[in-house]
Parts: structure tokens; C-alpha cells; sequence
């Protein structure tokens, strides 16, 4: 309600204070945690905060998309990842590696940084310098961005779908292991032994193929 | 088709039109204790109704020590669970172990505050849609909380630190996220229907009469594929495999106990109750039906409880008479039936919004195109079938090259 948050300033900010607080906790537990599963849900908490601020910048449809997107399949996928590949020891950050592997990211993270304040030293805080704000018009927001996705930006929004499909295909393609024989059970001792017992288990969610993968790489988990 | 009825509370919610005063935020505190009180209380009900439905229909009596006809039964066991001792496993991951029933339990809560209960009354001159909110993005937050439902079943079962809880979570985790998507698909049909998110306008552009409830008037399809997902998501048997007892101890909650395992299970039930409430929300025309002259505001919210009431009854009568599907099985209705014939049937109804000529030619190609589909299944199992039962008969040697099976690796085959 872009009327109620005109006339009250205060809940705006204390708002706006509250995500933000939230997304840089969240942000900086990405960086700092060891345990790479309290890392996913420290993203999942920045990802949170930055939904509350777009719902606060009345960009309600982006904060649902980011929380269903991002949250709900994204996250989700990097947990399935960590936990079937049971990578959830904690992390040598700084066992090996170059310095310079070190060094650049924290210039670059100086840089942005850097950036950031010096674009923001005019409106700093509240909310006055809106670049995503509400769409105008009498619509709503959901039914203006609607509109427009689907006649002003139609093309590119059908040629980033086909790049999906695309990358999907892909993806499928790349990850077609080398096919085995059927019913191991049936074949001689040493045959089976030959046969590498642990390919890459690859942790798909999709497909009914992909359902009986997952299925085999769970019993991989728990010989583990 | 769609009927234009009185869609007034479109956009901004009328209680908010006059500014916000100490009278609206009173009423919206009402509002958010009514909800949660009103759901916590249901939620105690439904467990003693589902125990005694479920017990009438394998021929036994169920709860009826504890207060008149057991009601307070759940309440005994309640009692008993929180005087449990509350235990937390050695190898566990103690914060997330604590935390995962909670991010169990508030999408539940806050699904339930965008579904509406009843009407529109005056409070005070202050209009009020008796519903806790109704965001813009209404049918989109139930989604994308239930997107967050997955994390607390997941997280639950990793860090517990243990084998079966870890299984339970994963099979979960992958089985909502593929329903999720036939939940997504159809709900899209129905906001084409209603020209709207908001739940109050979901409602709305049923109102007209039974027959326009979008049950109906998308064809029975959308429907049934939409409570199929749900029970799905749910996680309610016949779909259960993430605490399937006979395979997975108890499953993802397996090493929970005392309040924490209360904790989930009435974040499961009162999903339940949720999801039959959105399901009547989104296909039945939520509080909508005929009223009398005489206490007006009430009517509505009867037929919201009667309607949710019917479809609480209905998933315990599934309960009871479907066993538990196989995760292949599972996997198998989810992405090669469900989600294509939802898909199918989105683009039908789109097409039928255009013209009954776009609307029969896009069911045509649909048909089409399902049969291409079943086809390639059909081929890619009778390949399989065929290499799997022939193959190492006259082929000993495994180390042919040539042989190429399907890239399911033939353990849980059918």
C-alpha cells in the first residue's frame, strides 16, 4: 500500500532496517560459516531479507517469485547436493590455495563496496531513491509487469525460456553417465567387482529416471 | 465465461482505505488471534476426527475415554508428549536440529492467513474481508511458503545425523519439489479463470453459482490434479515416503521426540487443514453459497467450514483405503503423467479463453502430442524390459560396448 507507507516513514524505515539487518547477517554467515549446510540457510535468510525489501519497495511479484525461485528450488537443490555428496564436514577454508586466491576477492569485494557508497552517498537509507518501485498506472503491480513480460518484452522473455529448455537439455546430456550392464546380480563375481562401484552420483530431482537415480545414490549414502 | 461479479476489494484491502488507526490495527490483531486460535483449536479437532473416522472405518471405536467421545484425547496426548524428555541426538547438528520443526510449522500457520473464511462485514463502520490478509500476490504466497515447508522436513532429517531420517528427507525434499510444480501448473488455470491473485478474487469470480466454481468450469482436470499434488505435498499417505515406518524407522522425524516431535506432528495436520481449505478456496468457491436473511455474516463462513470439512474427510478416507505407493511409482505419476497433463490442460483452457476454435485445436495437438509422449515411454520400458531380462543370457560378458541399457540403473525396476 504505497499511500500508507507515504504517509508513516517510520515503519518504512524500521522496515527497511530490520531486512537489511537480516541480509547482511546473513550474508556475512555465508561467507564466515564452516559447515556448508549452515552456509545454504544463512543464503536462505539473506534471500528472505531481500524479499522483504522488495515487497517493501511494493514489488510484491518479485518477492514472491524470489522466495518460490530461489528459496524453494534453488537452496533446495544446493542442499541435495550437499547432502547426497555428504560434503557436510566442516571446510579447510584456508588449508591450501594460492594467496592470490585470497587476495582478489577481498580487492573486488573493496571495489563493490567502494561502488556502492559512492552511489548511494545521495539517498542514503530510506526509501527516496527507489529504482524498482511500484509500476504506475491504476493496475496493480502483478498485472502491469504481466503486461508488459508478455507484449513489450515478450521476445526476450520467450528466448530466455528457450535458453532454459536449452541448458536443461544440456544439462540431461552431459549427465548421462556411461551406460552398465542391467542386473548385476546375474553377472560372474569379478565382473562386478570390475565395475567401478561409485561413479559421481548424480543428484537429480527431475524425471523418472532421475527418481530411480536418486534412489540408488541413497543407498550410496547410507554405506557411506 | 466469467461472470464480472463485484470485485471490489481488488487491489488495496478496504479495511486499510481510510488511513490506519488505532481502530484498524485493533481489528487486524483481532483478526491474526481469531486465526491463530481458530487453527490451533482445529488442529486438536482434526486429529480426533481423523483417529475417529479412521478407526469407525476399520471397524473399531477409537479414542472415547478422555472426555465426551475422546475429544480431549489429543489434548492427554499433548500432555504426554510435552512431559516427555526431549531428545537430542549425539551426532546431531544442534541448531538446525532445533530449528527445522519451527520452519515446519510457520508456513503452515502463514498459508492460512491469505485463505478467506467467510464474507465481508462492517466492524464500525470498517469494512473487514474476514480473512487475516489479502496481499496482492495472494495464491503466490501460499506457493512460495510452501516452497519453505520443504526446508523443515529436510533440514530435520540431515541433522539428525543418522541413516533412515537422512533417506526420509531426501525421498521428501525431491517428491515435493516435483509436486510443487503440478501445484504451480494448475493454480495457473485457475488465476486465467479468475483474471486474478488475490484469494478474495479467486472467491469472487466463483460467486455467481455452483456451476462456475472452478471445479466445474475448468473441467474436472485441474481439480483432481491439484489434490492429488496436494496430498502429495503434504506428505499425507498414499504418499508418505518420507516417513514410510516400514522402510525408514519413522522417517525424517525418526530421532525427534517430546515437543519437537509434537511440533511436527501438528505442523502436519494443520497443513491438512490448510490445503483443504485452499483446495475449496481455489475449486469450490471458498464461503460462497446460499445465505439467509436472518444472521448473514455467519452463512459464509459455514459453508467455508462445511466444504473444508468434506475435503478433511476425504483425505482420511484415502488414508485409509490406499496403501503407500513405491518412490519410483511415485516419481513416475508426478513427471511423466501429472505434470505433462497439467500442462496440457493449461494450454487447453488458455486456447478455449482465445476462441472454441483455438481451444479445439490446442486440445487436438495436446492429444498428439500426449500420445508421442506415451510412445517414447512406452518404448524406452520395453527396451529396458527387454535388455534386462535378455541381455546377459546370450551376452555373459559384461564388457560389451554396444550394450546399452537405459540410464536407470535397474535396481528399482517395475
Amino acid at each position: 500500500m504505497p499511500t500508507l507507507l507515504a504517509a508513516a516513514t517510520l515503519p518504512d524505515a524500521i522496515t527497511f532496517a530490520v531486512a537489511a539487518v537480516i541480509c547482511v547477517a546473513g550474508a556475512l554467515g555465508v561467507v564466515l560459516m564452516r559447515n556448508p549446510v549452515h552456509a545454504a540457510l544463512n543464503l536462505v535468510m539473506t534471500l528472505f531479507g531481500i524479499a522483504v525489501l522488495f515487497v517493501e519497495e511494493d514489488a510484491q511479484f518479485l518477492a514472491a517469485v524470489q522466495v518460490i525461485v530461489y528459496t524453494g528450488a534453488i537452496v533446495v537443490l544446493f542442499l541435495f547436493v550437499i547432502m547426497l555428496l555428504g560434503v557436510d564436514r566442516q571446510e579447510q577454508v584456508f588449508a591450501d590455495g594460492f594467496v592470490a586466491q585470497r587476495l582478489v576477492p577481498l580487492l573486488l569485494g573493496a571495489l563493490v563496496l567502494v561502488e556502492v557508497l559512492l552511489l548511494a552517498h545521495q539517498h542514503w537509507v530510506t526509501g527516496a531513491a527507489k529504482v524498482s518501485g511500484a509500476a504506475r498506472g491504476t493496475r496493480t503491480n502483478v498485472v502491469a509487469l504481466g503486461r508488459s513480460l508478455f507484449t513489450t518484452y515478450l521476445l526476450p522473455f520467450e528466448v530466455t525460456s528457450a535458453l532454459l529448455v536449452v541448458a536443461v537439455i544440456g544439462a540431461v546430456v552431459l549427465a548421462r553417465r556411461p551406460h552398465r550392464v542391467p542386473e548385476p546380480g546375474e553377472l560372474p563375481d569379478g565382473a562386478v567387482r570390475a565395475a567401478p562401484p561409485a561413479e559421481p552420483p548424480v543428484p537429480s530431482v527431475g524425471g523418472g529416471e532421475g527418481a530411480a537415480d536418486g534412489a540408488d545414490d541413497e543407498t550410496k549414502v547410507v554405506s557411506r | 465465461m466469467l461472470t464480472a461479479p463485484v470485485v471490489l476489494l481488488v487491489d488495496n484491502p478496504p479495511l486499510y482505505a481510510h488511513g490506519v488507526g488505532l481502530a484498524v490495527v485493533l481489528i487486524d490483531l483481532v483478526r491474526v488471534l481469531v486465526g491463530l486460535v481458530a487453527l490451533l483449536g482445529a488442529v486438536v479437532m482434526m486429529i480426533w476426527f481423523e483417529r475417529k473416522v479412521i478407526s469407525d472405518m476399520q471397524n473399531r471405536i477409537g479414542p472415547n475415554r478422555a472426555g465426551p467421545f475422546g475429544l480431549l484425547q489429543t489434548l492427554a496426548d499433548g500432555t504426554k508428549l510435552l512431559f516427555k524428555e526431549d531428545l537430542l541426538p549425539g551426532q546431531a547438528d544442534r541448531t538446525v536440529f532445533r530449528l527445522a520443526p519451527f520452519l515446519s510449522l510457520m508456513p503452515a500457520f502463514l498459508i492460512f492467513t491469505v485463505v478467506p473464511i467467510g464474507g465481508v462485514v462492517t466492524i464500525a463502520h470498517h469494512v473487514v474481508d474476514l480473512q487475516v490478509a489479502d496481499p496482492p500476490i495472494g495464491i503466490l504466497l501460499v506457493l512460495a511458503l510452501g516452497s519453505v515447508a520443504v526446508y523443515g522436513t529436510m533440514l530435520a532429517g540431515w541433522s539428525s545425523g543418522s541413516k533412515y531420517p537422512l533417506l526420509g528427507s531426501v525421498r521428501a525434499s525431491a517428491q515435493m519439489i516435483s509436486y510443487e510444480a503440478v501445484l504451480g501448473i494448475t493454480v495457473v488455470t485457475v488465476v486465467l479463470e479468475a483474471h486474478g491473485l488475490t484469494t478474495r478474487q479467486i472467491v469472487a469470480s466463483q460467486a455467481a453459482h455452483f456451476w462456475d466454481w472452478n471445479a466445474l468450469r475448468l473441467g474436472v482436470v485441474p481439480f483432481v490434479l491439484f489434490f492429488i499434488a496436494s496430498t502429495a505435498e503434504l506428505n499425507r499417505p498414499p504418499f508418505d515416503l518420507a516417513e514410510g515406518e516400514s522402510e525408514l524407522g519413522g522417517g525424517f522425524h525418526t530421532e525427534y521426540s517430546s515437543f519437537r516431535f509434537a511440533t511436527f506432528f501438528m505442523a502436519e495436520f494443520m497443513n491438512t487443514i490448510t490445503m483443504s481449505a485452499i483446495v475449496v478456496t481455489l475449486f469450490f468457491g471458498g464461503p460462497d453459497g446460499p445465505g439467509f436473511h436472518v444472521v448473514r455474516w455467519l452463512w459464509p463462513i459455514l459453508w467455508f467450514l462445511g466444504k473444508t470439512l468434506v475435503f478433511l474427510y476425504v483425505q482420511v478416507w484415502i488414508r485409509a483405503a490406499l496403501p503407500r505407493l513405491r518412490y519410483d511409482q511415485l516419481m513416475d505419476l508426478g513427471w511423466k503423467v501429472m505434470i505433462p497433463l497439467s500442462l496440457a490442460w493449461l494450454l487447453v483452457v488458455a486456447g478455449v479463453h482465445q476462441s472454441t476454435t483455438w481451444g479445439l485445436g490446442v486440445l487436438g495437438g495436446c492429444v498428439v502430442a500426449g500420445g508421442l509422449l506415451f510412445q517414447s515411454v512406452r518404448v524406452a520400458r520395453r527396451r529396458r524390459e527387454g535388455l534386462a531380462s535378455g541381455g546377459s543370457s546370450f551376452e555373459p560378458v559384461p564388457a560389451a560396448p554396444g550394450l546399452r541399457a537405459a540410464a536407470t540403473p535397474g535396481k528399482v525396476e517395475d
